[in-house]
């Protein structure tokens, strides 16, 4: 069983829907031991990430997840959730990844805030892209990111210049992308297949 | 960097799609899950759905389609009309929807696109607009589909709904819409220099040069389009490889 982690955000059911195309089962839940009993952890998020992760601490779910020794994934304000600080609502993150998250800053008026639509990842190094090559599309949609680090797993680049960010993260058994597996086609399926095979 | 995007659109009435001729292996052209998973196969980057029905009871045939869609759909998209409450965003949320677009409700009131954008976030909302040009050379906007012409003059609603939080301006030129004659390229261009956020170009496609000025020259982030779709006139992957070469960057 996969616990979806519950924390009234956004659109979560598309995670969801994304583990049932593969033939998973999952459930939607902010219950501790129901998500400490899952194979595997997702927390999924959209919206504003400094509220979000004012919401899980409301819960309590902050040190439920640091606890977790099964394989998690954070997807996009999942994973800004999952680094030390954002600038979004400038919050204390969980401290998972030791990457601090920032707004983008438009060097053109090419440079569209939010970034919303399909780049290319490179430089893939985990498991989760078994299959996956440098240069395949995923779908993103953000303003702010995780700059490089020690962490990363994948990157992409924003604007005309090009900046290079984490596209992708991992530290011990937690995952993380800032695009939307579950809404990047046959790419996002593969990823999301490969995390459940972790 | 983002690629430029290429968008269906889908007119639902009463939970079926109104345009649309046979595609072969598509079984039902009228099942817009069908036609719109069917799409995505092809290279859609995005989708969009619209809801043309006007009755009561519509509008939950509507809500049970946009979980159907969320179900199968493993892109993002949009879906759209007569949407005029934060109450109504909400259960299209819910349902599966990625974003929401806003139209006339928002021109009536704007603060609409500021509520949502606080909620839901702005990546949920886009705000599409419909002007066309008046005899003194501004471009005002119109809502009802085109039937009725507002004092809001173009650019400045553009900036005030991206002020109040909308994601994406979808813009359509009504001196434009229908006639398969191209997009009008300079003010998609002084709009989207204008703009912070995305701009999707709508309204006027009728070939494979449009679509790739409109992205070029217009510097717009996105192009929709229904019928040339719809008809098969353009296959997506036919359109996409056509863009590649033309040196735009897009997701093939």
């Amino acid at each position: 069983m996969i616990a979806v982690i519950d924390y009234s955000t956004g659109n979560l059911h598309s995670v969801g829907n994304a583990l049932s195309r593969l033939g998973a089962e999952w459930t939607l839940t902010a219950d501790p031991a129901a998500i400490h009993a899952a194979s595997h952890v997702i927390l999924p998020g959209v919206g504003h990430a400094g509220e979000a992760i004012a919401r899980l601490r409301e819960r309590g779910l902050d040190s439920v997840i640091r606890d977790l020794r099964h394989p998690v994934l954070g997807i996009c304000v999942g994973m800004q959730a999952l680094c030390r600080h954002t600038a979004e609502g400038d919050a204390e993150g969980l401290g998972i990844f030791d990457a601090r998250v920032r707004r983008f800053e438009p060097r053109s008026e090419a440079d569209k805030v939010p970034v919303m639509g399909w780049a290319p990842i490179a430089n893939l190094e985990s498991k989760l892209f078994t299959g996956i090559s440098g240069g395949e599309f995923v779908y993103f949609v953000h303003s702010y990111y995780a700059h490089l680090c020690p962490d990363t797993i994948a990157t992409s680049r924003f604007g005309t210049e090009g900046m290079m960010y984490s596209a992708a993260l991992k530290y011990e058994n937690f995952y993380a992308t800032q695009f939307h597996p579950e809404k990047s086609g046959d790419v996002g399926s593969r990823i999301l297949a490969n995390f459940l095979n972790l | 960097m983002v690629s430029k995007r290429i968008i269906p659109c889908l007119d639902v009435k009463e939970g079926r799609t109104v345009k649309g001729v046979n595609f072969e292996g598509l079984t039902d052209i009228g099942d817009p899950v069908e036609l719109g998973t069917y799409y995505a196969s092809q290279g859609a980057d995005e989708l969009v759905y619209l809801d043309i029905t006007a009755s009561r009871e519509g509008r939950s045939t509507f809500l049970d389609l946009v979980r159907r869609v969320a179900d199968r759909v493993d892109i993002p998209f949009t879906v759209g009309g007569g949407i005029s409450s934060l109450a109504e965003a909400e259960a299209l949320l819910m349902a599966g929807a990625d974003k929401i677009s806003v139209n006339s409700a928002a021109v009536r009131r704007p603060e609409l696109i500021t509520e949502i954008a606080s909620r839901y976030g702005s990546q949920f909302v886009v705000v599409a607009i419909d002007a066309r040009s008046t005899p003194d050379g501004s471009w005002r906007v119109t809502t009802h589909g085109g039937s009725r012409l507002t004092d809001r003059e173009l650019f400045a609603w553009a900036s005030e709904a991206a002020d109040r939080g909308a994601g994406e301006i979808l813009f359509t030129s009504m001196d434009h819409d229908g006639t398969r004659s191209g997009y009008p390229c300079p003010l998609f261009a002084r709009l989207c220099s204008q703009l912070p956020v995305p701009v999707i170009a709508s309204g006027g496609a009728g070939s494979i040069d449009d679509i790739a000025r409109v992205l070029s020259e217009g510097r717009a982030d996105a192009a929709l389009a229904a019928s040339i779709f719809h008809y098969n006139e353009i296959p997506i992957p036919v359109l996409k490889r056509a863009l590649a070469e033309r040196g735009i960057y897009v997701r093939r």
